[in-house]
């Protein structure tokens, strides 16, 4: 065998930079609050920039709402909900929201691209995944509007009224949808509140919602930090909180609803353990476990970022992710060929690299990608955590970023033990060939989603959603509209 | 009491893990009938006391959940039976502790029965009427499991001491978790007397554990115990119950609160039922 | 700052090391000895089985690959030289063959940067009129041989028709499995007839047919592609062409996968062949990206990667130039033929 064969590099074919055109997007320099079916000022005329964390370039300014403008924006949704959305029939709530749906798909391009320059996500996964999602979660739950009394809560189900809605900024359009279409296809209005540093997404949904023709006041969009979501969370007039995002402000979100009579979903944190036996089908699970710790740069509460493998394949195993993650291409998120994009805030990129330095400093032996990062913007390489211990923090915490951390176990009952010793309860996977004994496991684990040689898949008619301190209450799915229901 | 004879009382104890202890804290409280009689001196559960009845509840969680809907269902039915055989019993305590009339104790404590035969049978349909086949876009099948929290803490109704216990026990066990149990402070009788009668229905030891005691004192550690997954609040005031909710909240329990007459009767089921959604791929 | 920092922790990190990354092919590994059927098969029971969900999902991402400017010309030219340009008619004539082997020789006469095909593929009765035309170009003669396409005859025969093909002149020996007999668990009758026609092909190389639409299975594929392989397949190849499904980028994945991990383990470098229902540009390269980033550079050459096909050639040709106008080209730029 001559040296030259002596290792085949992967990826040698390179690829140019297949840029995806930013010209669809028309970003307005600021934007305002949309109460009423309009975009108004807000009150104290406070904004904030919104950057893209690929280049840190500002993109424009966003209002930041005071308590005077949440209280309007809940007032606006008190008055529709009385004046006109209680007494529009299912049918008509069914047709906006399948408007809706249309004028997502229609506008998909654009939406993508806007949500990959806001968050910093490739534009693969926006074009991919977020935005044909997004739409078809309005599609489903369209569907639902005029079908409650056949979703198993009685006939007659009453809406809450008015909810109000506080997402994160990893999947800002899809948790938008996920948000809005269950909550009014029952019958309620909303306030819905954005992610600081991703709002403009939601904010083009708006210009969609009037597009539709969506009565003025059922859907009031309102931007700003952890304030306006705080002003929102105590404000006497809301009737239902629905709030993903991390498990100590929703710890703190139900203590504070604690003595009043808002209902709460929470959907929450996790680390999830995805256990890979030794007879998993090898290939497909390696990209499983890619899929599962680095798509969206690992922004994903459910993401596989506990790797539970059988000790009998773990050099293997190991030997092949490294090898994988060195391939992965990490760059500009507009390029469409790019695998992993820009952390999506420098206060996410300090904590990635805090947890990632205790690991080290615990003992942990750490590969990093040996990818080129750009100059500017927010960036962390792919990595892997090998001899990683049940104790360290890597293994305990949330790192919500692109790292994994192998752990290895020797039988299924062993598996099982390590995957549920987490406060977490969020998502795992199993990887096997043999039917039994991934059913044996997928029913010992305490996780509200299990993926069984897959990860990371999505569907509005499944339901979503952890145990523990992951949070409660389910979106998507039949079991979603619980949580917009006086049931 | 006619017969001529000093009559043998009973001592009214714990019920963890199986076994019926005094409290550990060696303490006991005297409980009256509802006309102020003297009724019996109630062992006084404390904090390690729920904190050993809550370990035995997580020890038997697994075995509980993983026998057969078949078999929960079987098991709570035999509860029913003891019960039926010893309504007497039930009812005479139930009518001393709520001051009933001999009539509305006996249709209060058949009622009860009724309900206990009515989760008998939820255990094997929850999983059909609360799960089922979710139709996603791809090739992959997809079912969501209804399956328990894990250890549910009850502060039972202080009125309802026999009813509302046995409502507030008996649906979350019949949903496959275990259960931690404060019994009415004042009423506390019926609900230890149906403790006894697990002793004899085939429970395995821990699925239900009955602590009495003051619930101002035991409710907020069992609250905050961070290795009981929800808390059903029933047994409180308002105030109270905004109290041990913010408690609650420190390790995300899910809590529930009573609603009032037309409340869904499933809600309490529903409460301690998690959604577990399990995607397997479809390929030759 | 914040960019500076990314790479910069409390602690050396480990970057992936040169040794961590690419196809390592084995130094020291050989390739087994296989002495019976039962060893042959609970080698090839006891490899991982292939979930179907996750290989449609891997080809579906990577057929988002966009593949623009300097990297569609290389992959355009590279995809040329990797053809075995192919008639596999009844109708087929000494004529036909002709001008393939001319069109294989100088696809473009009028570009000479345009390189040559890697072989033309015919009958075995044409082997003889194609290596005359081609003389002693780099362009190889391919023959299918045994029974093609169906396979349906005695090893007698087939080995004849082997001989056939090789002592007309074929460099390469195009060989179809018994699918019957691998479909119905005589794996060793499938191993010995390869290892007979490899026998029989002298210096020629033995592209091995697993007719990948015949086996169905993701699982049979890779458990065929490793038989072939330890018979000493110097290709492994998709398909005929004459059977409904044929070449597909998930047959050719996990044909990659096999022999990405036959020489991590033997030391020894199968190529692979995709055929059948390749026609455009795109199709080509997307094969080529899937080569890419499954066994990387070792396979990306002609000795180690080829398209059987036709009226791909045409179309390669056609986006080359319309890559140098910058403007679509009409079809009647290039030959039929």
């Amino acid at each position: 065998m001559s040296e030259s064969l002596a290792n085949s590099q992967l990826g040698a074919f390179t690829y140019d930079p297949a840029p995806e055109s930013t010209g669809v997007v028309r970003l307005q320099s600021s934007y305002g609050l949309f109460i009423d079916g309009t975009f108004t000022e807000p009150s104290s005329h406070d904004q904030f920039v919104t950057l893209n964390p690929a280049t840190e370039e500002v993109l424009a300014t966003v209002a930041q709402s005071s308590d005077a403008d949440i209280d309007r924006a809940v007032t606006s949704a008190r008055r529709a909900y009385d004046d006109v959305w209680s007494k529009t029939s299912g049918a008509e709530r069914a047709k906006y929201l399948f408007r809706i749906a249309r004028l997502i798909q229609e506008r998909s391009r654009e939406l993508a691209v806007l949500e990959t320059l806001d968050n910093g996500k490739p534009i693969r996964e926006s074009r991919d995944v977020d935005i044909p999602l997004a739409a078809a979660h309005f599609f489903y739950y369209a569907g639902w509007a005029d079908k409650l009394d056949y979703a198993g809560f009685g006939l007659n189900p009453r809406p809450l009224g008015v909810a109000g809605q506080i997402i994160p900024w990893n999947f800002p359009l899809l948790m938008a949808a996920w948000k809005l279409a269950p909550a009014l296809a029952a019958g309620n209005t909303c306030v819905l509140k954005p992610a600081e540093s991703t709002s403009l997404s939601a904010l083009a949904l708006a210009e969609i919602l009037q597009q539709a023709e969506l009565p003025p006041g059922v859907v009031n969009i309102v931007t700003g930090d952890g304030q306006s979501g705080s002003a929102l969370v105590e404000h006497p007039g809301v009737d239902k909180i629905a709030f993903t995002g991390s498990t100590e402000v929703g710890r703190l979100i139900q203590q504070r609803s604690a003595s009043t009579p808002k209902h709460l979903t929470l959907e929450l944190g996790g680390k999830g353990a995805n256990i890979v036996f030794d007879d998993a089908p090898v290939d497909e699970m390696i990209e499983g476990i890619i899929d599962g710790i680095f798509f969206n740069q690992g922004h994903v509460c459910c993401a596989g970022s506990r790797l539970l493998v059988q000790e009998s394949i773990a050099d293997e195993v190991l030997r092949r992710l490294v090898r994988r993650i060195d391939q992965l291409r990490v760059g500009d998120p507009m390029d469409k060929n790019t695998d992993v994009g820009a952390i999506n805030s420098a206060s996410q990129l300090a904590r990635i690299e805090e947890l990632t330095a205790y690991g080290e400093r615990e003992g942990a032996t750490r590969y990093t990608s040996n990818c080129a990062l750009p100059e500017k913007g927010y960036w962390f390489a792919p990595t892997v955590f090998a001899d990683v211990a049940q104790s360290h923090r890597i293994a305990r915490e949330e790192i919500f970023g692109p790292v994994l951390s192998v752990l290895t176990f020797r039988t299924p009952e062993e598996a099982v033990v390590k995957a549920n010793n987490t406060k977490y309860g969020l998502a795992c996977g199993v990887w096997s060939e043999k039917g039994s004994r991934t059913l044996w496991v997928a029913q010992r684990l305490r996780a509200g989603v299990i993926w069984a040689n897959t990860y990371n898949r999505f569907d509005p008619t499944s339901p979503f959603g952890g145990m523990r301190e992951s949070g409660f209450g389910r979106e998507g799915g039949r079991h979603g509209l619980e949580a917009y229901l006086d049931v | 009491m006619s017969e001529d004879r000093l009559d043998v009382r009973k001592t009214y104890k714990l019920l963890i893990n199986g076994a019926f202890p005094r409290s550990e804290s060696g303490r006991s409280y005297k409980v009256e009938t509802a006309t102020g009689d003297f009724l019996a001196n109630v062992a006084q559960g404390s904090r390690k006391d729920v904190r050993d009845a809550v370990a035995a509840a997580r020890g038997v969680q697994q075995k509980w959940w993983g026998a057969t809907a078949y078999n929960r269902g079987q098991v709570i039915y035999r509860l029913a039976e003891m019960a039926e055989s010893r309504r007497v019993e039930l009812r005479d305590h139930v009518m001393l502790a709520e001051g009933l009339d001999r009539e509305a104790a006996q249709r209060l404590v058949s009622r009860t029965i009724d309900k206990m035969i009515w989760y008998a049978g939820w255990t094997d349909k929850i999983a059909q009427v609360l799960g089922g086949a979710n139709p996603v876009a791809g090739p992959f099948f997809n079912f969501s499991l209804p399956v328990p929290s894990g250890v549910v803490g009850v502060v039972a109704s202080q009125e309802s001491s026999l009813e509302g216990f046995v409502e507030a026990v008996i649906a979350p066990i019949a949903a496959g978790n275990t259960v931690v149990a404060l019994a009415s402070e004042r009423r506390p009788t019926p609900a230890v007397l149906l403790g006894e009668m697990t002793a004899t229905s085939d429970f395995p030891s821990g699925v239900l554990n009955v602590i009495t005691g003051v619930t101002s004192e035991l409710a907020p550690v069992l609250c905050a115990h961070e290795d009981v997954d929800g808390v059903d609040i029933s047994g409180v005031s308002s105030g109270e119950a905004d109290q041990l909710n913010v408690v609650a909240a420190g390790s995300i329990k899910r809590v529930f609160r009573p609603r009032g007459a037309d409340d869904d009767e499933l809600r309490r089921l529903r409460t301690f039922v998690e959604t577990s959604t399990v995607w397997h791929t479809i390929g030759q | 700052m914040i960019a500076s920092v990314a790479c910069v922790s409390t602690a050396p990190l480990r970057l992936v090391t040169p040794e961590d990354r690419g196809v390592r092919v084995s130094q020291t590994g050989s390739v087994p000895m296989i002495d019976s059927e039962s060893q042959l098969k609970a080698l090839l029971a006891g490899m991982s089985g292939v979930d179907a969900v996750g290989v449609d999902g891997r080809c579906a991402k990577l057929a988002t690959r966009s593949i623009k400017r300097s990297s569609k010309k290389a992959a355009i030219d590279l995809a040329i030289s990797m053809v075995d340009l192919t008639t596999l008619e009844g109708a087929d004539t000494a004529g036909r063959v002709s001008s393939l082997c001319t069109k294989a020789l100088r696809p473009d006469p009028s570009d000479l940067t345009v390189p040559s095909c890697a072989a033309v593929c015919v009958y075995p009765d044409l082997v003889a009129h194609a290596r005359y035309v081609l003389g002693p170009s780099s362009v190889a003669v391919a023959s299918v041989a045994t029974a093609f396409p169906s396979g349906r005859a005695s090893l007698k025969v087939k080995l004849m028709d082997v001989a056939d093909a090789v002592d007309a002149g074929a460099d390469e020996v195009d060989m179809v499995i018994d699918r019957g007999a691998f479909l119905s668990g005589r794996l060793g009758q499938v191993f010995d007839e390869i290892v007979a026609v490899k026998a029989a092909c002298g210096e020629a190389h033995l592209k091995v047919i697993l007719e990948t639409g015949e086996l169905v299975t993701y699982d049979n594929v890779r458990r065929a592609s490793w038989l072939a392989m330890l018979g000493g397949a110097d290709f492994i190849k998709t398909s005929t062409g004459k059977v409904g499904v044929n070449a597909t980028p998930q047959a050719a994945l996990v044909m990659l996968e096999a022999a990405r991990d036959f020489a991590e383990s033997t030391g020894h470098i199968v190529g692979v062949k995709v055929a059948g229902g390749i026609r455009t540009t795109k199709q080509a390269i997307s094969y080529l990206v899937i080569v890419n980033e499954t066994a990387g550079s070792t396979w990306l050459t002609p000795e180690k990667f080829r398209f059987g096909a036709s009226s791909l050639l045409n179309d390669l040709l056609m986006q080359r130039l319309k890559q140098q106008r910058g403007a679509y080209v009409r079809p009647d730029e290039f030959s039929g033929d």
